[in-house]
């Protein structure tokens, strides 16, 4: 097997044997990412001097027999709208083309604690806004499965980066499915945790009440082990939770380094297929969806039930207002969030040009020039159309037929779930709607893109968990995913649920 | 915003808005909407003192460094009263 085929534990074990380097290892990447990346586009930044300078620490470490934790040395790449220290932060937009980021996000402090070589930032939607990377201020990713192709969104550069062997695993963020839709058209997994059990401390905002940083990678194991890695309260995030059920990372997550073997300890198994009762939503299995994609995952909920699970038919009353209802409150806590980029204390600003050539567009007047021109021109067409629908469904006179009504609304959905969850253990339905769809078939059609989260949203409305895994291809050999939805902090359930699967 | 830019964008918010219209067709008489997602956290453990602390001195250095245009460890900013 080649070093950028290995899973987590794979690498972990090599490294302890000392078969191969943690220098090796990462250089590895570095070259699947210097020949494979001139036609992906998963990277905005490259970090090689960083992740070399890591991994040398991790074989320092291994020279003088220390134990290394299981991440030590393993290759992460970081979605663009996590902070990593003194390197470069876009969140994919032109407003932030050139600003360095002060600090680490907590996330990336526990990475690099475990060990962790970090590989570069990857392409995003900007502002995490939208479902195929193609709202990138500066470039689209294409998927790895097929070049004309987009790797879903917004954490495309993340996915296609693992799926092409790029990176060992990746950290996205999950405001609407925007790690889950891109592991499924990359043909991947990823894992949104349950509102509150990672930190979003250094994740660049976008909706506070739905953003969740979460694990993309070959296997749920791995996306496990890296979950494990950055969950946890954090006194610096007030949303953040601890949860006996999603316990923070052990310590004493090691592996003996014996001269010939080693051993990681994986938590035993306690869940038995017999057991679950797993719910299929008759809402989610409507008119629309493509049709290879219905039948892929009918056949991976086929082989639940001969596993020996039982199979409920459940419902969800109110999934089709989950989109409409996402639609306000995600823009309306954007238009907040998004309000600091005024061009006054960071980011692209009119107030000092970069380039002096045009002078018509840097002349201000006023300090509403400097606002108007810096965000006007700093930000891209998804993120202006937020902002104001935001704003106007904030605003007097709106506020209660809009925002007020969609909180409302988001309430009654919270409740379906928690009305379902009373009678299965965890609801299986398709990831997205259609496999990956071309570059530019739906750039011109918001609300057709904004379909795309119809079976992910209703996830984060109501802050749940839920992990998208590989089941199947479609003939043109495009990948699909099956998504797998939890109870809040059942999120150990449903990676082990995940695991299940992938052994069926 | 360009007049060009003023009318795409008046086309697509409008079919935004058209589409979030079905949301009318919900009953929501007896719906409260103040809920907490993170229902876990209880409002006196999300709270703190309200009591400014210490920053290192190299992360502000670097924060001011950020902000286009400064003056001595001010950020300068246009006059807002004439």
């Amino acid at each position: 097997m080649e070093l950028h085929e290995l899973t987590i534990t794979q690498a972990h074990e090599g490294l302890a044997k000392k078969e191969f380097s943690a220098i090796e290892l990462c250089k590895a990447f570095l070259d699947r990412i210097g020949k494979l990346d001139i036609k992906i586009k998963a990277f905005l930044t490259v970090t090689p001097e960083l992740a070399l300078e890591q991994a040398k620490k991790v074989d320092d470490q291994i020279t003088v027999e220390r134990e290394i934790s299981v991440l030590s040395g393993i290759p992460v790449c970081i979605k663009d709208n996590i902070l990593l220290k003194d390197v470069r932060c876009t969140a994919g937009s032109k407003i932030l083309e050139n600003y360095i980021a002060p600090y680490d996000a907590t996330v990336v402090k526990k990475l690099k604690e475990s060990g962790a070589v970090i590989l570069g930032k990857t392409n995003l939607d900007e502002f995490a806004m939208g479902s195929s990377t193609e709202n990138s201020g500066f470039f689209p990713t294409h998927n790895p499965h097929d070049l004309t192709r987009v790797p879903g969104g917004s954490s495309g550069g993340s996915a296609a980066a693992v799926a092409a062997g790029m990176s060992l695993c990746a950290l996205g963020s999950d405001t609407a499915g925007s790690i889950r839709q891109p592991a499924a058209f990359c043909g991947i997994v990823g894992f949104k945790p349950t509102y509150g059990a990672v930190s979003r401390y250094g994740l660049v905002a976008m909706a506070c009440s739905f953003d969740q940083i979460g694990s993309i990678a070959r296997s749920v194991e791995d996306a496990r082990i890296l979950f494990e890695a950055i969950s946890g309260k954090d006194e610096l995030d007030s949303t953040s939770v601890e949860s006996k059920a999603c316990p923070a990372p052990k310590r004493s997550f090691w592996c003996e380094v014996e001269s010939r073997k080693s051993k990681v300890n994986t938590p035993p198994s306690t869940l038995r297929i017999q057991n679950l009762r797993i719910g299929i939503p008759k809402e989610y299995f409507v008119e629309g969806i493509d049709k290879e994609v219905k039948e892929s995952v009918r056949a991976a909920i086929k082989k639940f039930e001969q596993a020996g699970a039982k199979i409920l038919e459940i419902s969800l009353p109110h999934t089709e207002y989950s989109v409409p209802a996402y639609y306000i409150i995600t823009p309306s806590e954007i238009s907040a969030n998004l309000a600091r980029y005024d061009g006054i204390k960071f980011g692209y600003s009119v107030a000092k040009p970069q380039i002096a050539t045009d002078k018509k567009r840097m002349a201000t007047n006023t300090l509403l020039d400097v606002y108007l021109k810096s965000r006007g021109q700093g930000f891209g067409d998804e993120v202006r159309r937020r902002i104001m629908i935001g704003t106007y469904a904030l605003s007097v006179g709106y506020y209660d037929a809009y925002y007020l009504r969609a909180q409302k609304v988001r309430r009654l959905i919270i409740h379906d779930f928690d009305e379902a969850f009373k009678k299965v253990d965890a609801i299986l339905t398709p990831t997205a709607p259609t496999p990956a769809f071309k570059i530019g078939e739906k750039i011109d059609d918001p609300v057709s893109m904004y379909l795309c989260d119809v079976f992910t949203g209703p996830v984060n409305l109501a802050g749940l968990c839920a992990l998208s895994l590989p089941c199947g291809k479609t003939k043109a050999g495009l990948p699909i995913g099956l998504q797998i939805i939890g109870k809040r902090f059942e999120d150990e359930k449903i990676l082990e649920i995940g695991k299940i699967f992938e052994e069926l | 915003m360009t007049k060009k830019e003023e009318e795409k964008f008046a086309g697509e918010l409008s079919s935004i808005l058209d589409y979030v219209e079905k949301l009318k067709e919900v009953d929501i008489k007896n719906i409260g909407a103040d809920f907490r997602l993170a229902q876990e956290v209880s409002f006196e453990k999300g709270m703190r003192e309200d009591k400014t602390e210490e920053q290192n001195i190299e992360t502000v250095k670097k924060l001011i460094k950020s902000a286009p245009s400064t003056k001595d460890n001010y950020i300068k900013v246009k006059s807002i009263l004439k």
